[in-house]
């Protein structure tokens, strides 16, 4: 269980720099652009959905194998 | 410890709150969690003080090798009673599953009977399946009634989400004269995990199963993305597959195994994506429920609750956003395949 649970940290890193990363690209790109807000927003929000899938691959293993 | 410090008169009572004081220690969150999140044969609202169970009980559909079909209600193999020379296993190999015992009450170590009962998740799914129809088919109606006008209630609400799908999923990712065909796949995976994640959300009765936290349900539903992508497909994507052009052939040993493997793995990424994204929420909101049991004070529960709150308002954006992601993954593949070689 423990074991697991070192697992599920080390995903939620993962998906935290790189979900941070996009947040952080998105307000510059935004205060570049900000009649592109709404489109920024959509693509982030889908990029930050596909990032936090993958760190969910890795909480699904850790599940299965914890 | 206790029960040795009180006098012999009040063991009984003692005894009782040493057992209750002891369930009380071993609340263990993971298997509460678990019960919640997985299928059972059981839909299992609460448990009353005296112990009894108030739950709705679905039938169970099983077919044995032996035995053939055999169609009862699942109260009586509920608590581990047998019933026809079945019962629900709870250890070894086949946990959870419906399995043949002797005379005893063992598992005799047969394989379990292939089992197509009505569990949960398929009660949700029967559901659900209800909701869409009754919106779908009111939703032609008026339609049919008022022809193409500005749109006026379920149109008002529907309309922009099927105009989306049109516009910004299917065109952009199939192509301006393909995207027809697959438009009615696009539409049904789109609002079936819509609204399947949505009623995930809601924990009363005839909702509340999760269906799309399901990895059976899910991978039917890749399933189905894999077989259309790979029905649809032209020419050009096999070629991209066995003999990708610009590639030097010495490299295609590498390259074909790698892109067989791409095929499949789409679909499989799609598959564990939907079903780790809501388990995922689900055990969040349930994790933040037991916090109360965990800490055992009632000053936790506001807390909990706001962050429960707070977590169903993501979960609300999460359902949205999966059934989106599923859908536009999918019209992304089925594009991919059916793209045609650009002349210039």
């Amino acid at each position: 269980m423990s074991l697991a649970a070192v697992g599920a940290g080390l995903a939620v890193i993962g998906a935290g720099l790189g979900i941070g990363r996009i947040g952080g690209s998105a307000m510059d790109a935004i205060a570049r652009q900000p009649e592109a807000y709404s489109k920024i927003q959509l693509a982030m929000i889908i990029s930050a959905a596909l990032i936090e899938g993958a760190a969910l691959f890795a909480i699904v293993v850790a599940m299965i194998k914890g | 410890m206790l029960a040795g410090s009180v006098p012999a008169t009040s063991a009984a009572i003692s005894e009782d709150e040493v057992k209750s004081e002891k369930t009380e220690k071993e609340f263990d969150a993971a298997p509460f969690i678990m019960e919640h999140v997985a299928d059972s044969h059981e839909w299992h609202i609460l448990t009353k003080k005296d112990g009894t169970d108030v739950a709705v009980y679905l039938p169970v559909i099983i077919y044995d090798r032996e035995s053939g079909i055999h169609l009862f209600s699942s109260r009586k193999i509920a608590h581990g009673h047998s019933y026809r020379g079945f019962t629900i296993a709870h250890e070894g190999k086949y946990a959870g599953k419906i399995v043949r015992v002797d005379e005893h009450g063992h598992h005799d170590g047969s394989k379990p009977p292939l089992d197509f009962s009505i569990t949960k998740a398929i009660f949700g799914m029967i559901v659900a399946s209800i909701i869409l129809l009754w919106l779908m088919i009111a939703l032609a109606r008026s339609y049919r009634k008022t022809g193409i006008s500005a749109p006026k209630g379920l149109q008002g609400v529907l309309e922009p989400v099927i105009l989306f799908i049109r516009d910004d999923i299917a065109i952009p990712n199939i192509g301006d004269h393909r995207y027809g065909k697959f438009m009615p796949y696009l539409l049904t995976v789109f609002f079936f995990i819509l609204i399947n994640n949505l009623l995930g959300l809601i924990p009363i009765f005839p909702f509340g199963a999760n269906v799309t936290g399901n990895v059976n349900v899910t991978f039917v539903l890749a399933l189905f993305t894999f077989i259309i992508t790979q029905f649809s497909a032209n020419k050009t994507h096999w070629r991209h597959v066995f003999a990708a052009p610009g590639v030097p052939f010495w490299l295609l040993p590498i390259m074909i195994p790698i892109e067989i493997i791409g095929l499949f793995s789409k679909p499989f990424a799609l598959m564990i994506r939907l079903f780790a994204n809501i388990t995922a929420g689900h055990i969040i909101v349930l994790s933040l429920v037991t916090l109360i049991f965990i800490f055992k004070s009632v000053l936790v529960a506001p807390v909990s609750i706001f962050f429960v709150l707070f977590m169903d308002c993501i979960e609300l954006l999460v359902a949205f956003l999966q059934a989106y992601v599923f859908t536009l993954l999918s019209a992304l593949f089925i594009g991919m395949a059916t793209a045609e070689p650009e002349h210039h």
